[in-house]
């Protein structure tokens, strides 16, 4: 027999969750990302009519999407350096709402500036 | 895979995430400083053409991508889909180093000599 | 409290179902008391291990409303929802009949980690002093309580994921030896509890810690061993 949610909901399972789907989706968005960089190479022109589609409503609610999965993925990782490379103290069960915090004001920040 | 491998794999994936906790942190004040007045072709390779410094941190970053992302997607379908051995392997390393081409592509359009 | 508890009970093997009691709560009553009632006085034909009733023997974990737990330390009103508790067998594990699982694979594990001491001393040395206050003595004070009931086993995801990993109490067990200063079999033991179906295929999901009746931390002990392994590994002792 296999778990089921009732098993798995406790604050470290989200963070997994978390972790794992900002990551896969990182990845996926790297060949992307790369390719939009990569229009710089044809030239002024070319570059500004795609950084001029970056200015789209929608293009914005996803780069801030982008930003939070971003600083999610990287405050988690570092959660996990910290258990799997200290030793154990009480302190680190504070951690997973340090990483939260840290993710949503990075992407508070980069919101406010974006708009 | 013999066992030191996989610890090697482990170990390197922790590395490239400490490579690139410091990367990020400096991708965030850049992009958000770079984003303050909109983004313009002009502004962004004004800044970064020819410029060496900023192109080898570029790249470094670009390294550890490919490092992370790969050894992660490996865990990721072996755990999802079951998928292990040899052509699990070779697949997520064309993807590393697809990502490590791709991603200094992408370093030498932004960073390069300022050929436009 | 409402004076009839409505227990369904997994019945059969792995393609069973739940068969639904009624039980007459009890002050102080716990799952196993339930699960007792329902063998003795409802049902006969209801298969169930347990041995001590004091939380020392590890036999009687199964998974009570979703949750692997010990059911002999389990107060009925810790947790029964509305009057309704679920009792399964535990998870990850094959069903032999009812809340009966074949454990063979989990304690096949221990062995496979290693997960034996291995000394020097014959009986006619003298006992080899290990102080209490010693730091790798100190590490294992709460690992090495472990009664193997199997409730982090069954509650791993990892071991849900990837049938060949050792689990939380193998590599518990592996982790209390590695910081044993009598143990001579280290390298071995390090090189059977590492890579991808040791444990470093731990994803610190925390699980096993969340669940442990003994409220141990496999998954610290887990990443001590990581860690060991790393070094190990780097100077290429492994």
């Amino acid at each position: 027999m296999k778990n089921d949610f009732r098993a798995r909901n406790h604050p470290a399972y989200w963070a997994f969750v978390v972790h794992r789907a900002s990551g896969l989706l990182l990845t996926l968005f790297l060949p992307a990302h790369f390719w939009a960089l990569g229009q710089a190479m044809g030239g002024e022109v070319q570059f500004d009519s795609f950084l001029r589609w970056t200015q789209e409503p929608f293009v914005k609610v996803a780069e801030t999407g982008l930003v939070l999965m971003l600083a999610a993925h990287m405050a988690g990782g570092m959660r996990l350096l910290m258990l799997e490379f200290m030793a154990w103290r009480d302190w680190q069960k504070s951690l997973l709402a340090v990483a939260a915090g840290a993710s949503l004001a990075a992407g508070l920040v980069f919101l406010l500036n974006v708009v | 895979m013999s066992a030191r491998a996989q610890v090697l794999l482990w170990g390197a994936q922790r590395i490239s995430a400490m490579v690139l906790a410091l990367c990020l942190i400096v991708h965030f004040i850049t992009m958000i400083y770079a984003i303050r007045n909109g983004l313009t072709a002009a502004e962004i390779l004004g800044r970064t053409q020819g410029n060496i410094a900023w192109a080898g941190f570029y790249m470094l970053f670009v390294a550890a991508i490919a490092v992370h992302a790969p050894i992660g997607l490996r865990t990721i379908l072996s755990e999802s889909l079951g998928w292990r051995g040899r052509s699990l392997e070779i697949s997520v390393l064309t993807v590393g180093i697809a990502l490590a081409l791709w991603g200094a592509r992408a370093v030498y359009a932004v960073f390069g000599g300022g050929a436009a | 409290m409402s004076e009839i508890l409505r227990v369904s009970v997994w019945r059969g093997e792995e393609a069973g179902g739940f068969q639904e009691f009624e039980v007459p709560r009890l002050e102080s009553q716990t799952v196993l008391d339930v699960v007792t009632y329902i063998q003795r006085s409802l049902d006969s034909t209801l298969s169930y291990r347990y041995a001590c009733r004091v939380g020392m023997c590890g036999s009687c974990a199964m998974t009570v409303n979703g949750k692997a737990r010990w059911t002999c330390r389990t107060h009925v009103a810790k947790v029964a929802d509305h009057g309704r508790v679920e009792i399964a067998p535990l998870t990850n594990l094959p069903v032999i009949k009812d809340l009966v699982t074949d454990m063979s694979e989990f304690f096949d594990k221990w062995s496979k980690a290693r997960g034996r001491f291995q000394g020097t001393q014959t009986r006619a040395d003298d006992f080899v002093r290990v102080s209490p206050e010693s730091p790798k003595r100190k590490q294992v004070d709460e690992a090495i309580e472990c009664i193997g009931c199997g409730v982090c086993y069954s509650s791993c995801d990892v071991v849900s994921w990837n049938p060949d990993y050792l689990g939380p109490a193998a590599l518990n067990r592996a982790w209390t030896l590695f910081n044993d200063v009598r143990d001579v079999d280290q390298k071995a033991r390090l090189t059977a509890v590492a890579g991808d179906a040791g444990c470093h295929a731990c994803h610190t999901h925390m699980n096993c810690t969340e669940r442990c009746p003994k409220q141990l931390s496999p998954t610290a002990g887990i990443a001590g061993l990581k860690r060991a392994i790393l070094a190990a590994a780097l100077k290429g002792e492994l």
